[in-house]
């Protein structure tokens, strides 16, 4: 069986702010590939250079040095709006227009490329992300924090990208609602034959959601390892820095319910 | 106050061009704002610039910053020739927009520093170029609060456009300013109601667009723009078809020039001549504006003209004085002295008669060693000017304390003890029914103010005018001309408008035509 190609490639990327260096702390730049149907966590803490990493896939930030390359392009010779339509883009703020209602916040990206959406077609997106279609016709203001988010992903689906790159996409919302959309991204991901970016600071997050893990430390990358590969102990300190705070919060969880279960053993 | 229902629908002119002015202003300041707080969301530096420029210029008093314009105009005719405007709507509306700027301004410039960042960043991420960005987003997102600086601005804006008035401009100033020279308060408060009226539809017109594009209701807003459209296009149809020229009278801010006006119109009218009348306006503004044709007939004062125009301040006696002036006139404005009107409307300084008797006060040079005592008022320009300068010190005069009065309220401040002398006008009606001293000028520091008609070079040898109003010249005595001010300025049953004392004072020269013994002096 041959490898899937790469779909997104990071080729010796250095993001420059003035004085600041971003990504590419080293000096050498990030360089990495990813394969078209993964789903790749980036994981960091804040201020590693993750999301300025994310950024330069769909130009929102350009390299100071190096190239992003995206199915073989390069990205920087791309016309931005025909790129944002292939690359999906969810992000922390989630950036509903308000004054557009669900549906056309949904088609927006298709209508900017000269392509009206069917309300049929918003209807499916809407159940891609689980929503009641008939939210389509709803204002942002009018939905809660979870179902604005899930308009979010389905406005960043509503092109019928390749690739969908997220930027803390869950960071703004309550656990339960965040493990739940959590899940239906990543069957959409299967389902739709996606490939996926994901950053995020939480790296049970990660762990639970990717089947490939990043981590980047001032602006380098350190460690790019499967979710096992890291449970094991694989990808270098700070990796497991970052592995420990599930590891020890799991574990302390697994002993408060042994011991529950005990003192229940007692009483009876 | 009955009367002003009588006024009111006489105002629809006023209020034509009070329309037309104002939102020419507001749309030209929209078209100036929006590009620039565009501007200055991209640029930090434009941001700064420009919000601090519209702020100093809000800093200065609008009467003065429309007053500003033309000197400016005057200057700028250098460039674009000498058909340039220099007076009404040209600076009104330049001084207005400038005036408008800000609010708009600072709210665009505000909406747009408060906008979503999560949704800018999206607007990126969907793919948006930074003009459908604007468009679409930023714009729609901006809007409610933009309105809300647009309705600001034109509630400023239309109570402004009430000076413009005094640079020639026609407005709801207009019965403003003419009602408080004349003490007709009821003109004042028909002015100010429509004014005021106008202020409170606007804003309720423009309340309801802001409203209609936050709460997205098409209808809403489409409706009252509508209304706004229709209100401006009804002002401005009203006012074309009056553009062809007629002949334009002037008069500066108080009574006399204001029945003047009256007088030389009503002559013109009778002989077949369209005219129109400017009244109110600023006394270096006429002179400026017969010289440049804006404005064809004034009455001017051969003192006035000497010492502000000819920069003179010595006292060659009136006849020499008179003779320099038409001279000077002539050769350097092409503006046509006419002639002398008979009277003089000199500076002269008055007493009540109980005030005078106690200090033993009847010269100036009396008035002299009591002067530290005593509080002197003027008119707000007196103690500019070089006569104060030569009386006082022709005689020493020091006094305790000056205040600024409007002309028609010294009078008022001296019945009231508010001031012990004024610079009165020995033209001034109410110097003989107010019962005042004038006192007596041995020094003869006070130079002649010969009430001369002035003709601009667009006339100055229109043969039909000319033989209208020549009977005027010698015609006037000081008399019947205190009688006219006093028919004018006073509160009780005998007031008069204007027009009804030019009428009178029209009379009373025809009765005895060509009679008139010439210029009748008081001497002080």
């Amino acid at each position: 069986m041959d490898l899937p190609a790469p779909l997104l490639r990071f080729d010796s990327v250095i993001c420059r702010f003035g004085e600041v260096t971003a990504v590419g702390a080293s000096g050498a730049g990030v360089s990495c590939a990813i394969a078209a149907g993964s789903f790749v966590a980036l994981v960091g803490a804040s201020g590693s250079g993750k999301s300025t990493l994310l950024k330069t896939v769909n130009t929102l930030v350009s390299p100071s040095e190096g190239r992003v390359l995206f199915g073989g392009e390069d990205v920087a010779g791309l016309p931005p709006a025909r790129l944002r339509r292939r690359v999906g883009y969810v992000f922390q703020s989630i950036g509903l227009f308000p004054h557009f209602s669900v549906a056309e916040n949904i088609a927006i990206g298709p209508r900017l490329t000269g392509d009206k959406l069917p309300p049929a077609r918003i209807a499916e997106l809407l159940a891609l992300v689980e929503l009641d279609p008939a939210l389509a016709s709803r204002m942002p203001d009018e939905l809660s924090g979870g179902q604005r988010q899930r308009v979010g992903v389905a406005r960043a689906l509503a092109g019928e990208p390749e690739l969908l790159i997220m930027d803390e996409p869950f960071g703004a919302l309550d656990p339960v609602t965040r493990a739940a959309l959590g899940n239906t991204v990543r069957e959409l991901h299967t389902r739709l034959g996606l490939t996926t970016v994901m950053v995020t600071h939480d790296m049970a997050e990660a762990l639970l959601l990717a089947d490939r893990v990043l981590v980047m430390d001032k602006g380098a990358l350190v460690a790019d390892a499967t979710p096992q590969a890291l449970l094991a102990g694989a990808g270098g300190a700070v990796a497991q820095r970052l592995v420990a705070v599930p590891r020890e919060q799991a574990e302390r969880l697994a002993a408060m319910e042994s011991l529950g279960e005990g003192s229940g053993e007692a009483r009876g | 106050m009955g009367d002003i229902w009588d006024i009111l629908p006489g105002l629809g002119d006023k209020l034509a061009a009070h329309v037309v002015l104002s939102a020419s202003a507001i749309g030209l300041a929209m078209l100036i704002a929006l590009p620039l707080a565009v501007w200055a969301s991209r640029s930090a530096i434009v941001s700064r610039l420009a919000l601090s420029l519209a702020s100093l210029v809000q800093t200065i008093p609008a009467l003065a910053l429309l007053a500003l314009f033309f000197p400016l105009l005057l200057s700028l005719r250098a460039v674009f020739g000498p058909g340039l405007p220099t007076l009404g709507f040209l600076p009104a509306l330049m001084a207005l927009t400038l005036y408008a700027l800000l609010p708009i301004l600072r709210n665009a410039v505000t909406a747009q520093a408060n906008l979503d960042p999560g949704v800018l960043e999206a607007a990126d991420g969907v793919g948006m170029t930074r003009w459908q960005k604007l468009v679409l987003v930023e714009a729609p997102l901006s809007a409610p609060f933009i309105m809300a600086g647009i309705r600001t601005a034109s509630v400023w804006t239309i109570g402004a456009a009430t000076l413009a008035t005094t640079i020639g401009q026609p407005s709801l100033g207009d019965p403003i300013f003419a009602g408080l020279q004349t003490q007709n308060w009821a003109l004042v408060l028909a002015g100010c109601l429509v004014s005021a009226g106008l202020a409170l539809v606007a804003d309720w017109l423009l309340w309801w667009i802001e409203r209609g594009i936050d709460e997205r209701k098409r209808w809403k807003w489409a409706a009252a723009l509508l209304a706004v459209v229709a209100g401006v296009a009804a002002a401005l149809a009203s006012q074309s078809g009056s553009d062809e020229r007629r002949i334009v009278i002037a008069s500066k801010q108080f009574s006399e020039q204001y029945i003047l006006a009256q007088l030389i119109g009503a002559r013109l009218e009778a002989a077949g001549y369209a005219v129109e009348y400017r009244d109110g306006l600023g006394s270096a503004v006429v002179h400026s504006a017969v010289a440049a044709s804006s404005i064809d007939i004034s009455v001017d004062y051969t003192g006035t003209i000497w010492t502000n125009y000819l920069n003179r301040t010595d006292n060659p006696g009136r006849e020499a004085m008179y003779e320099t002036i038409r001279d000077w006139e002539l050769r350097e404005n092409k503006v046509r002295v006419l002639g002398r009107l008979g009277f003089e409307n000199a500076y002269a300084f008055a007493m009540r008669q109980d005030r005078a008797a106690e200090l033993g006060v009847t010269s100036l040079a009396d008035l002299a060693a009591v002067a530290p005592r005593l509080t002197v008022g003027g008119d707000p320009e007196f103690f500019e000017r070089p006569e104060w300068i030569n009386v006082r010190d022709a005689y020493g005069l020091r006094f305790a304390r000056s205040r600024n009065f409007a002309p028609t309220f010294m009078y008022n401040a001296l019945a009231s003890g508010e001031a012990d002398v004024i610079s009165a006008y020995t033209s001034d009606g109410r110097i003989a029914a107010d019962k005042l001293v004038v006192l007596a000028d041995p020094e003869g520091a006070l130079p002649s103010y010969d009430a001369m008609l002035m003709l601009s070079p667009r006339i100055a040898q229109n043969k039909g005018v000319i033989a209208a109003l020549e009977p005027l010249i010698g015609a006037i005595s000081v008399e019947a001309m205190r009688e006219a001010n006093l028919a004018v300025d006073r509160e009780d049953a005998g007031k008069r408008t204007p027009k009804q004392a030019a009428a009178e004072l029209g009379k009373a020269i025809s009765r005895r035509p060509g009679l008139d013994p010439g210029p009748v002096t008081i001497r002080r």
